[in-house]
């Protein structure tokens, strides 16, 4: 089976108290949707446990849904931890984050940002780009010695 | 101004004719008696431009009288506007402390308080949960030494005070009274509300602690214990906000808290509540979006459906058991990130929509609000956008203006035929009871699955392009513009929190405090004993909010939602 | 996968020393097939033979999640190191999933605090679940492939038990709950299941079921029900067979998955189940079963793609064709195709 067959897999979750889940579910339909298969966690995830279902799963991507003030101190927390853990899976935040901050965050490794508004096809399309360059990223760190499946 | 006079009378058979004759009569009796009480507003009830108008037109029943579909009170607006309750709160207690003296200077009776999230979640400043969300979108309160900051130098017995919790709400509600008997109030003379609704946490907005189960015996003894001892105070705000905002329709929204409602009803009537003694304290959220007509029709079928299914189905003999009063605020979800002073006329149509639904309080949304809290700036917009529906409009003059309208009555059924093949479902799904059949539906899925497929089909419509959103997918030129000012709150907050919490801890008596706790859990573990005065006994030993939810924990477990998508 | 740059022996050396970062991956390998998915097969295949594998299936909100996560927690309790996998399907439209079932089974906090979580520099004694959400990915058979291959990579490198969780609608999740050591078939009130498994095909492989839900009406009911059909069809003796239980009946454990009541049952039941096999060569038998099942769907799948491979040679499309212009039936060109198969 060649790579491009296998669905990306992306770990979904909501990272800290805030309750709103309404993004998050209409973004999991969206990639579910755009072929992908989808890790929903859900709420009340710590950046361990979302860790740990990324090593587990073996995920490509790693979605976070923020509608609080905290992204600035959550994002970067999980970024973070995923490399702690030999993680090189992209972080990708949607949700409600201001210009200003938007800048920050991909400075501190979050790989993309995902306002308010963002169609469908924005959406699954950034999931697939965060992917590919995170993976030409890998390829890059071993010399191109890409071993072909 | 006279009253329903010289009206053309309705056809009809005579003894129709009777029947509307003698509901004219009522009302005019009530209204005039209004009048001579001086219970009317001081203003001119006529047009801008001098046209005197009555205080309502068209068929009975009418407002203030059953089913109330035209309104809960026979004057309405014009006895008193509704009121302009703008909910506020952030930073430390004695920040939001200076805000309540500010709004109590300026003539306000009503405080209206925000929590912080892991105040909300039931959890210390100083937990890991914590961590980036202290004092952020609300006031933080970890143990009785934020409540006293938070209401200090403030005459208890003389305000009445709304506060928005859900999960800890008994344990907030005793810091209340704590504050206040320290203060020399007797909790019997405390007036407001706790939002304290656990079933659309579970539905909605998520903020849950324990399982169904144990979070409604907690309501339960919250509706019992201030039955007794407080009769000034509303235990429960039934929210649709949350529903509708986690992208509900209109029609759910109506549906499922109205079926809340009833299943607190059964809830209190099995704990061997009077219907009587609370129904009547009970008191209603709704959300105000942007589809005008349907908005509407939705406020009118809440008060025909609540007051017939009190009188039909839970036997209640009391008028106010009945009224289905109800706070309203327009829809967070509805506000776009796009040139986000658009949300200016949003607001103003949808608070438009509230109060021709008769609302008796109303939350007006800053237009800042998709992307950050609100600037001062923008909060006062959004109170003057109220201000100038109240006063501009002429809208308070008379009473369900639009009632009579063949849209807006088909609306109000159609709102009400929906809501009624719900009621009918949960039902069935708890075999004859609406408390099991909302059970049933939290534990199976049924609202969460609900709200996600409506909310769903809702986006698909927008990316389609089928539902135009103005500057969203449609008209967006000037998108690019530069973003409106945001306000941001620093981690100074944060830090200065969690070191006001350490001192405290400091400086209790453990061994009080472990006693304290010790009584909760015991409580908890007897159905029959109320929870309310042990966890009373242990805010006051400055045992911390975290503190007491885990001295119940312990015996009700927690709870983890099923990935219903 | 471009990250995959190790080999896989290297892979499978870091996994069997308790890297759970190689795990994972490797389990991506075992999930897509092909050439590394064989070669790991083989070094798996060495290690395999210890663990105790437990199928779980049941209808949609049976309770399944929730009864796997309180059998993982008391396995974890007990000093073992389970392993789930969560099959869920995919959709047939667009090929996506959700797979949303691990977060009801195991919260990492849990034993990031506790006991479980091992010293730093000391892998062999991490005690932490490993949970796998799996799609089903359309019809090709592969789940047939993945899951056996799955539960061995689980087993070499040192989980015990390996518990697979499906819902039991089609064949091939049937094949697989029934390839486990211990089939347990969730039923819960109301649902019409005892029917359901019936209809499924579920009954004839169940070593134990569990009523879930045995707080509620009807859960009497459902235990009637069950027990009325397996007197029938242990009147028939179906296919238990051939998996070495012909006289085998399989008790019916009431449980409430809500407050952990009944799980202790199960896992009693399930521990007891293990004990049978274990007498006479019965373990042996279902084991040999087993293989013989993954044995069959490899065939067929090798099969199936020599089917699709000559399908598209020029000879292929020329038979088809003939099909299609009406000129032969379409069972004499699938015999004169089969011919050139096995030439």
């Amino acid at each position: 089976m060649s790579e491009s067959d296998a669905p990306i897999r992306v770990v979904l979750a909501k990272l800290g108290l805030d309750g709103h889940d309404r993004g998050l579910k209409i973004v999991a339909r969206i990639l579910r949707d755009a072929g992908m298969e989808v890790i929903y966690l859900g709420l009340r995830q710590t950046t361990d446990s979302i860790v740990a279902a990324a090593e587990q799963e073996d995920a490509d991507a790693v979605g976070l849904s923020m509608h609080n003030a905290g992204h600035m101190t959550l994002a970067p927390a999980m970024v973070g931890a995923l490399r702690a853990a030999k993680l090189t899976c992209p972080v990708i935040v949607g949700g409600i984050v201001p210009d200003d901050d938007v800048e920050a965050l991909l400075d501190a490794g979050v790989a993309a940002v995902l306002g308010p508004g963002a169609s469908a096809s924005e959406v699954a399309q950034v999931v697939r780009d965060a992917v590919a360059a995170a993976e030409a990223s890998d390829d890059a760190t071993v010399g191109g010695s890409k071993v072909e499946t | 101004m006279p009253v329903l006079e010289d009206q053309a009378t309705t056809t009809g058979d005579d003894m129709t004719q009777h029947h509307d004759e003698q509901a004219r009569q009522a009302y005019r009796r009530a209204y005039q008696a209004a009048e001579k009480a001086g219970r009317l507003r001081d203003v001119p009830f006529e047009t801008m431009s001098g046209v005197p108008v009555e205080s309502v037109y068209g068929e009975p029943p009418y407002p203030g009288q059953y089913p109330y579909t035209r309104g809960v009170y026979p004057t309405m607006y014009r006895s008193r506007l509704w009121t302009m309750r703008m909910f506020a709160g952030f930073g430390t207690a004695e920040d939001t402390n200076t805000r309540f003296k500010e709004i109590l200077r300026n003539g306000g009776t009503g405080l209206s308080t925000a929590f912080d999230m892991p105040t909300l979640m039931g959890r210390d400043s100083d937990s890991q949960w914590a961590l980036g969300e202290v004092g952020r979108a609300g006031v933080a309160v970890d143990t009785l030494a934020d409540m006293e900051d938070l209401f200090a130098d403030i005459d208890l017995s003389g305000v009445s005070t709304s506060m928005t919790i859900n999960g800890p709400a008994a344990i907030v509600l005793a810091m209340y009274i704590a504050v206040a008997e320290k203060g020399g109030v007797a909790r019997a003379d405390l007036a407001g509300t706790i939002q304290n609704d656990i079933f659309k946490e579970y539905q909605a907005q998520k903020e849950y602690i324990y399982p169904p189960r144990p979070s409604v015996r907690i309501v339960t003894d919250m509706i019992r214990y201030t039955s007794a001892e407080m009769p000034r105070w509303h235990p429960i705000s039934i929210s649709g906000y949350h529903i509708r905002e986690a992208g509900s329709t209109a029609a759910q929204e109506l549906a499922f808290t109205l079926a809340n409602g009833f299943a607190y009803v059964e809830a209190a009537i099995a704990a061997g509540i009077d219907v009587d003694e609370f129904a009547g304290r009970l008191s209603f959220f709704f959300n105000s979006h942007s589809d005008f007509f349907e908005e509407i029709g939705k406020f009118r079928a809440a008060r025909r459906i609540w007051a017939r299914w009190m009188k039909e189905r839970y036997g209640a003999a009391d008028e106010r058991s009945m009224l289905c009063r109800f706070h309203t605020q327009t829809a967070g979800v509805s506000l776009t990130a796009q040139q986000p002073e658009n949300n200016i006329a949003r607001v103003a149509i949808q608070a438009l929509a509230g109060a021709l639904g008769g609302t008796q309080s109303l939350h007006t949304d800053s237009y800042d609000e998709a992307l950050a809290l609100p600037t001062e700036k923008a909060a006062r917009i959004a109170l003057r956008t109220q201000q100038i529906v109240a006063h501009e409009t002429g809208v308070a003059n008379v009473a369900d203006p639009l009632g009579g309208a063949p849209f807006v009555e088909w609306m109000t059924d159609e709102m009400e035929r929906q809501a009624e093949a719900v009621f009918a479902h949960l039902d069935e799904l708890g075999n004859g009871s609406i408390l099991e059949g909302v059970y049933a539906g939290i534990e199976n899925g049924y609202f969460v699955g609900e709200i996600a497929d409506a909310a769903y089909r809702f986006e698909r419509e927008v990316n389609e392009g089928r539902r135009m959103i103005v500057g969203v997918n449609a008209f967006t030129d000037g998108n690019e513009e530069g973003g409106a000012d945001i306000l941001r709150i620093g981690n100074e907050v944060e830090d200065l929190q969690r070191k006001r919490l350490a001192g405290v801890k400091h400086q209790r008596d453990s061994e009080v405090v472990a006693r304290a706790l010790a009584a909760v859990t015991e409580a908890a573990s007897s159905s029959d004993t109320n929870l309310m005065p042990p966890i009373l006994d242990a805010v006051k030993t400055y045992a911390t909010l975290e503190e007491v939810v885990m001295a119940m924990e312990k015996v009700f477990g927690t709870y983890v939602e099923k990935a219903i998508i | 996968m471009a990250r995959v740059h190790k080999p896989v022996d290297e892979h499978y050396s870091e996994a069997a020393a308790g890297s759970r970062l190689a795990l994972g991956r490797l389990l991506t390998l075992v999930e897509r097939g092909g050439p590394e998915a064989d070669q790991l097969s083989e070094l798996a295949h060495q290690d395999t033979g210890r663990a105790h594998v437990v199928g779980i299936t049941g209808a949609p909100g049976a309770g399944k999640s929730t009864l796997t996560g309180q059998l993982v927690h008391r396995y974890v309790d007990a000093g073992r190191r389970p392993a789930v996998l969560a099959v869920d399907p995919s959709s047939p439209l667009t090929g996506g999933a959700i797979l949303g079932d691990r977060i009801r089974m195991y919260d990492v906090s849990e034993v990031e605090t506790g006991q479980g979580a091992p010293a730093p520099d000391d892998m062999s004694a991490d005690r932490r679940p490993f949970i796998r959400s799996m799609a089903t990915r359309g019809h090709s058979g592969g789940l047939a492939l993945a899951v056996p291959l799955a539960v061995r990579l689980f087993d070499a490198v040192g989980y015990d038990p390996v518990i697979i969780e499906t819902v039991g609608v089609g064949q091939v999740e049937v094949d697989v709950v029934g390839a486990a050591d211990t089939a347990v078939v969730v039923a819960t009130p109301g649902m019409g299941d005892a029917v359901q498994a019936n209809k499924a095909g579920l009954l004839e492989v169940a070593d134990i079921f569990v009523v879930n839900k045995a707080d509620r009406p009807g859960a009497n009911d459902v235990r009637r029900d069950l027990e009325l059909m397996l007197d029938l069809s242990h009147m028939t003796g179906l296919d238990t067979m051939e998996r070495g239980d012909a006289d085998y009946r399989p008790p019916i454990v009431m449980s409430s998955a809500l407050d952990g009541t009944g799980a202790e049952n199960v896992i009693a039941a399930i521990d007891d189940h293990l004990v049978y096999l274990g007498q006479s060569d019965r373990l042996r038998r279902r084991r040999e079963h087993r293989v013989r099942t993954e044995v069959r769907a490899r065939l067929k799948q090798a099969l199936d793609r020599r089917v699709d491979d000559l399908l598209a040679t020029d000879e292929g499309r020329a038979m088809v064709a003939k099909a299609e212009q009406a000129d032969l039936s379409p069972t004499e060109v699938a015999t004169a195709l089969l011919d050139i198969l096995f030439e």
